[in-house]
This record gives C-alpha cells, sequence and structure tokens, in this order.
C-alpha cells in the first residue's frame, strides 16, 4: 500500500485518493491528424521507472497533485 | 482411468540460443508457448525460438485465476474466446497431457436491475454467436450453486445470473508444460533466461533482437510478453496504448469440495472458483496505479474479501494461504492487441489485461497464423492497433467482469 504525500495534508494512506495518469499530457495544438489524436485521447507512457502521475485526494483535502513514483520499487520522491 | 505415474524428469531441452531463427516469440508465457506450438502443427514453422527472461511460464501464466469462458457480448470478442474455448475442448486429447480442464459452468451474477438487463442481454448476444449462455434467477442460482446467500441481506443481493455451463477452469502449469512439451518435439528452442534488450531495426523492418545472452538474428520477432510488452515496444521505437497494472490474486487454505462452479461478480467485485487441490482461488480487480511491482495494496484484499464474505457466508473462518499480483497490460477498450506494428515483420500479441489465460489456445492459433501470413487471421483484425485510429473499438469492460 502507497504512503503518498499530499501538498496539503501530508503522507496520507493509498485509500484516501484517487488515481489519475499521466501527468502533464499536452493538448493537441493546433490542427492534428487521426493518427496524433488517437495519441493524445488513447496513448500514455508507461514506464518500468519513474513516473510522473497525477493524484486526487478525494477522501480529504480534494487536491489534484503530481508525484514522482518509481513503478516498481513504488518509491516516491 | 488411472494412468501409473509416468511424469518425466524433463518435459522439453534446456537450449541456448542460435545465431538465427525464422521467427523470434518474446515471452515464454501461455501464449507465447501455444503461438510456437501453433506455428510448428498449423504452418510448419519450427525455426522458431521462444524467449524467456525468467523461466517458463513463470509470469502471468503461473499467477492467473485460470476461469476459461467465452461469454464475451460483442461480435468480434465472442468469435475470439468461442474459438479458444472450442481448442480447449480438444486440448488435453490433442497435447496427451492432463490439462485437468474441466466445464464446471461459470455463473456471472447480478445485482441491480441494470446488472439484470444487461445480463440477459449477454444471454441473447452470446446466443445468437452461437456461445451457449443461460439466463438463471436467484432461485435457479441457489440451486446451482447452494452456497451462494441470494437473501435480500447482502448490501448488492443477487437477483440472477448469466450461466455459461461449457465455461470453467483447467490446470495452468499443465497448460503450459503440455505446449512446452510439444514446442519443443517440433525441435522449436525454448530459451529461458534470455531477456530481450532491444531490437536491431533497418529500413523500418526488424532484422535481430538484442538479447542477454547475445544477439540472435530473426526473419520475423513475435511479442507476447503481457505486462512488459510496452517496454519492449519503447525498445523498438513505437508506443502502444497500453497500461500495466499488479492484478492481485489470492488462494485460500485447502478445503473440502464445497464449490464447484466458478462465481464471478462484476458489480461486488471478485470472482472464485475451487481449484482441483482444494483450495478456494479468489480475484479481485487490478490497483488503481501503473506498477510493475508484482504486488498490489491490502486494501484491495479487503474489499475482494469483504464481498465475498458478502456472497459466501460459509466462507468466514476461511483462512488466506497467499497472495500475490500479476502484471496486465490494459488496452483503453479493455480488448487486446493483435497484429502488425509501425515496425516491419514485427508482431504483438498483447493488452489481454486480466482475461489471457483463458484465450492461451485461441491467442496462439490466430498469432501464429498473423506472423506466419504477415497479414491479421480474420479473427484477429478487428483487434489491430489501427482501432484506437480508426474508433472501432471492442468496448468489453463489462465482459472483461474485472474492474479496470
Amino acid at each position: 500500500m502507497l504512503l503518498i504525500p499530499c501538498p496539503f495534508c501530508g503522507p496520507r494512506d493509498e485509500t484516501e485518493f484517487r488515481y489519475g495518469g499521466q501527468a502533464g499530457v499536452p493538448y493537441p495544438a493546433g490542427e492534428t491528424t487521426d493518427a496524433e489524436w488517437a495519441a493524445y485521447v488513447f496513448t500514455r507512457d508507461n514506464p518500468k521507472g519513474w513516473f510522473h502521475e497525477r493524484w486526487f485526494h478525494a477522501h480529504g483535502c480534494r487536491t489534484w497533485f503530481t508525484v514522482e513514483r518509481h513503478t516498481l520499487t513504488q518509491e516516491i520522491r | 482411468m488411472t494412468r501409473p505415474s509416468t511424469h518425466p524428469d524433463f518435459l522439453w531441452r534446456d537450449p541456448g540460443p542460435r545465431p538465427s531463427y525464422d521467427v523470434v516469440i518474446v515471452g515464454g508465457g501461455g501464449h507465447g508457448l501455444a503461438t510456437a506450438y501453433y506455428l510448428a502443427r498449423n504452418h510448419g514453422l519450427t525455426n522458431v525460438a521462444v524467449l524467456e527472461k525468467g523461466w517458463l511460464a513463470g509470469g502471468n501464466m503461473a499467477r492467473n485465476t485460470t476461469i476459461i469462458r467465452s461469454n464475451y457480448l460483442w461480435d468480434e470478442s465472442a468469435a475470439l474466446y468461442e474459438h479458444a474455448l472450442k481448442l480447449w475442448e480438444g486440448l488435453s486429447e490433442e497435447l496427451d497431457y492432463d490439462l485437468q480442464f474441466s466445464q464446471r459452468g461459470v455463473l456471472n451474477l447480478a445485482h441491480s436491475l441494470g446488472d439484470v438487463r444487461e445480463g440477459r442481454r449477454r444471454v441473447e448476444a452470446n446466443r445468437l454467436n452461437g456461445v451457449d449462455a443461460e439466463w438463471l434467477d436467484a432461485a435457479e442460482v441457489k440451486k446451482f450453486c447452494p452456497v451462494i446467500d441470494v437473501s435480500d441481506r447482502p448490501r448488492h443481493p443477487v437477483m440472477g445470473a448469466t450461466l455459461q455451463r461449457r465455461g470453467g477452469i483447467a490446470k495452468h502449469d499443465h497448460v503450459a508444460w503440455a505446449l512446452a512439451r510439444r514446442a519443443d518435439a517440433y525441435g522449436i528452442d525454448l530459451i529461458q533466461g534470455c531477456e530481450v534488450t532491444g531490437f536491431e531495426i533497418t529500413g523500418g523492418r526488424v532484422t535481430a533482437v538484442r538479447t542477454s545472452r547475445g544477439r540472435i538474428a530473426a526473419g520475423k520477432v513475435a511479442l507476447a510478453a503481457a505486462g512488459h510488452t510496452s517496454v519492449l515496444a519503447e525498445l523498438a521505437g513505437f508506443r502502444l496504448p497500453l497500461q500495466s497494472h499488479p492484478l492481485q490474486a489470492l488462494v485460500s487454505e485447502l478445503l473440502e469440495p464445497v464449490l464447484d462452479c466458478v462465481v464471478m461478480s462484476n458489480a461486488v467485485h471478485v470472482y472464485v472458483s475451487q481449484a482441483h487441490k482444494g483450495e478456494l482461488v479468489m480475484g479481485a480487480g487490478i490497483d488503481a496505479y501503473n506498477s510493475y511491482g508484482q504486488r498490489g495494496g491490502v486494501h484491495v484484499i479487503e474489499a475482494q474479501m469483504a464481498a465475498a464474505l458478502e456472497l459466501f457466508p460459509i466462507f468466514s473462518r476461511v483462512r488466506v494461504l497467499r497472495t500475490w499480483a500479476g502484471i496486465v497490460d490494459v488496452s483503453p477498450d479493455a480488448s487486446p492487441i493483435i497484429g502488425r506494428t509501425p515496425v516491419e515483420n514485427l508482431f504483438v500479441n498483447a493488452g489481454w489485461g486480466t482475461g489471457g489465460f483463458k484465450a492461451t489456445p485461441g491467442a496462439g492459433w490466430v498469432y501464429a497464423d498473423t506472423i506466419a501470413h504477415g497479414r491479421p487471421h480474420p479473427l484477429a483484425e478487428p483487434f489491430a492497433l489501427e482501432r484506437f485510429t480508426t474508433g472501432a473499438l471492442i468496448d468489453e469492460h463489462g465482459a472483461a467482469a474485472v474492474a479496470h
């Protein structure tokens, strides 16, 4: 189980949070091809290693924030 | 029929890699082994290697809950999984190995009026696709599976269920061993302890794989690495719409026979069967976050156990023996991705998410055909990578019966 550092409430149990997937996915700028649009809608990074991702403190302060977590060791930095 | 124990010491050779093969399959799990077997059996291709970074069938093949069924909603899925189920029905004989394939029936429970309508719809859809399916009301569920609580007491009462009588379970290890033995007998090299570390791509076409045991030239390369497929795709220079998550399961201590069917519940979220040996085998939904850690959160197990006890109060004193997680690759529409990739002669079979085991022979069959001919097998065609661009998704989140 993860101990997730909410920037407002401090470290809290994973059960208080909802997961939001990869952080910082830019909305495609200007004209997009079908392939670019598909990549934006469906494809996210899926690294075995460090990953910037969004978490939502659903049962707390209800803040969305970004953490960097290692997807193999679960370390958060 | 009882047979004397004639289990040989070794069911397959343990060769090192040769410098070159016609086809290199990356991943020595159920799908990789089935693909190798059908490449030889159906297409006469035996200059084939299966590369496994660990040991054969030691990944998700050793970690799944062994449920087999084909009661999927959409035509494309029903055709694919039913193809697999028909193969399962003859596979023990064909491989001359007792897979302990037991068609004990799979119940998918309904807990709300919405579930009931969805279940009835699925029964009709299945029948139109030639898949056996029945609707049971709550009393019939109780008759079919006496240990379920169908009273009004639970928070999510059982209002009925779909039943696929041809569904059931098989012994996962036996499946892997039987396929490995046959592939080996065809002369296919099953190479363990051999991790793929890169691909050589010339003019958009794959020509070799680099491995922890040296370079291997390959006419064609076929990925069958489940949760790690994204990692391999990245090495080959393209992205796939996949996210890897832990999927947890657990077994209880050994019990006398108490549950002789498979029970799945999407709403309260547990699926359970009793293994031949006697353990209750239970699965949960995926953990929410991306992970390759093969371990999940305890709270997921807690929720799963709470759901199980709502349905089966009789299990309240049963002890959990062990828990574990496999890493599953989940696609946006909960359907697999089978076919070509942006790299020529590099093929992908991935995205089976929480339900790859049931498809093992069917997936191997269509993937082998796709690799052999360099174009999608008709049953695999709708599952091509292109569907995420065309929008022709096969949205099976419901039929996956596991929360994504």
